[in-house]
């Protein structure tokens, strides 16, 4: 198992004022991997993304991205190196367009290439397509969730980080959201899918995270944590 | 009666094009940056005065006119540069006091390197005036109106067609989702703080010839420009123009029907009421988001 790390997180620690929201965070995410942080509302899953993304500065450690220290680096530096997120709460231009919210995803790229990943985005999400020309503040939930994750893939993403893409949708919707993700992991994606829906994460995952009050409590290929009875009694509600 | 109906109107449509172009300079910039610019009045003065004092160094009107507005670009970025950016993580407060801070060094300095007398240049097509059912127009009046609506539009465009006028409409309408997209805010910020300079000092330039300049009128010209973006909705930049054109219009009837004695005071008269019965404006923010 020697596989290229695409980033690797150390000693990762990040204060929202006096508070400690993460302490000394160890991350490793291999290339073409999807790899599954779970935790329950609170536990610092989205300081986690925050930071990797930039827009929540690191107070100690460092973050690596391809062996390369991007700790101290501004949010749009990342995302020209590959770092795409889609948000906790989708976070989409709700004024704009999809189709411009769209290609504000791929905002680093100019126009190269930018109207054949339009393309495979709506063969992704073809309700988007559908609806390409209406305000994205018009669309349902899910439909938003689909906007936000097709954003994020439209900056051709090296590593996509994925905030709690099923929060607050009705199972079917869940069910297809997924089933992307898992589309997307054959592809060869790199993936960092953060879920309170732990069963569901952990099931899909090559390897999966714990996290409880910022600190990183467990970890270890996904179907093993989904076995393990700390993480049965506590997040799967066994 | 009509002819002196239109003589105000045409009166109160040509300085409120000015305000209009103010106004959209405080729209833009409370977009990008939640900040109210007060001083975004300088950049009119800047316009103004520049092109005078390029006009006596023996420049042509045009080459000064296109160096004083590329030169208040350059004051708005340095503005960013020297005042905005290291208060970074101000509230929202301190930065606005910051910008009157600006205001008045920017005044001092064109006081002391300009002098404090009034100036003018000549108007751009001569000041015969024309004859329209009875009232006068000046043709520096089309000038500013003509000049005013191509720049709208120009903005309109820019907004609705390029993916920079999208970026920054994307950052007012949610910055944590731009930044993640990544656009840099911080660009965003120095672009909108040289456009909002550069569409003051246009506006600056267009009605000199008509109302004169000197480097204290950018303080009344800022604030009525404020009156004009709260009236059209702060955040709009269609309200700001139909603000800034009703600012206009109802100043210059309030000084032709009651006196021109209380001209200045229309509108901020007119905010008060706005800030009481209609605090969002004409066109202000409706929320559209679902969550």
């Amino acid at each position: 198992m020697s596989k290229n790390l695409t980033l690797s997180v150390q000693g990762l620690s990040a204060h929202y004022g006096r508070i400690q929201a993460l302490s000394g965070v160890d991350l490793v995410i291999p290339e073409g991997e999807l790899v599954a942080l779970v935790g329950a509302n609170g536990a610092g899953k989205s300081t986690l993304l925050r930071t990797l993304s930039g827009v929540q500065p690191a107070s100690a450690g460092a973050i690596l991205f391809d062996g390369v220290d991007i700790t101290r680096l501004p949010p749009h530096e990342r995302v020209k190196r590959g770092i795409c997120q889609s948000p906790e709460g989708r976070q989409v231009f709700g004024p704009l367009s999809i189709e411009d919210n769209l290609r504000l995803g791929a905002y680093t790229h100019g126009r190269q290439g930018v109207e054949e990943d339009l393309g495979r985005m709506f063969d992704l999400f073809p309700v988007l397509q559908e609806k390409r020309r209406l305000p994205a503040g018009t669309l349902s939930g899910g439909q938003q969730q689909m906007l936000a994750m097709a954003r994020a893939l439209m900056g051709r993403p090296r590593l996509l980080l994925l905030d709690e893409p099923s929060m607050g949708l009705a199972p079917l919707l869940v069910e297809e959201i997924f089933r992307v993700i898992v589309r997307l992991k054959e592809t060869g994606m790199t993936i960092l899918l953060v879920e309170q829906n732990a069963h569901a994460a952990l099931s899909i995952a090559d390897d999966g995270y714990v996290i409880e009050a910022g600190r990183i409590i467990l970890s270890g290929p996904g179907r093993e944590l989904l076995e393990n009875e700390a993480v049965q009694k506590a997040y799967l509600g066994v | 009666m009509l002819s002196e109906f239109l003589q105000f109107l045409f009166s109160g449509v040509t300085v409120g094009a000015t305000y209009a172009l103010a106004a959209l300079g405080f729209t833009l910039i409370y977009n990008a940056s939640h900040v109210i610019n007060f001083a975004q009045g300088e950049f009119i003065m800047l316009g103004g005065m520049l092109t005078v004092a390029g006009v006596s160094a023996g420049l042509p009107l045009p080459v000064a006119i296109a160096l004083a507005i590329a030169a208040a670009a350059v004051v708005g970025m340095l503005v960013v540069r020297f005042a905005i950016q290291p208060a970074k993580g101000a509230d929202v407060v301190s930065l606005i006091i910051i910008t009157i801070g600006v205001s008045l060094v920017v005044r001092g300095l064109t006081q002391i390197s300009l002098g404090k007398g009034t100036h003018s240049f000549p108007a751009f097509s001569g000041s015969e005036p024309l004859h329209v059912l009875g009232a006068t127009l000046l043709p520096q009046s089309l000038w500013v109106l003509g000049v005013t609506a191509a720049v709208v539009a120009l903005l309109g465009w820019f907004f609705s067609r390029t993916l920079t006028g999208k970026a920054i409409l994307a950052t007012a309408y949610n910055r944590l989702a731009a930044q993640l997209v990544g656009i840099s805010t911080n660009k965003v910020l120095f672009l909108s703080f040289a456009l909002s300079a550069a569409l003051g000092a246009l506006g600056g330039v267009l009605v000199t010839p008509i109302t004169m300049t000197s480097a204290d009128v950018g303080i009344m010209l800022g604030l009525k420009g404020f009156v004009a973006a709260v009236l059209g909705g702060l955040g709009n930049g269609l309200g700001a123009v139909v603000g800034g054109l009703l600012v206009g219009v109802a100043e210059a009837m309030a000084a032709g029907y009651i006196s021109s004695a209380y001209k200045d005071a229309v509108p901020f008269v007119m905010i008060l009421f706005l800030l009481f019965f209609l605090p969002r404006g004409l066109f202000g923010a409706r929320v559209t988001e679902r969550v």
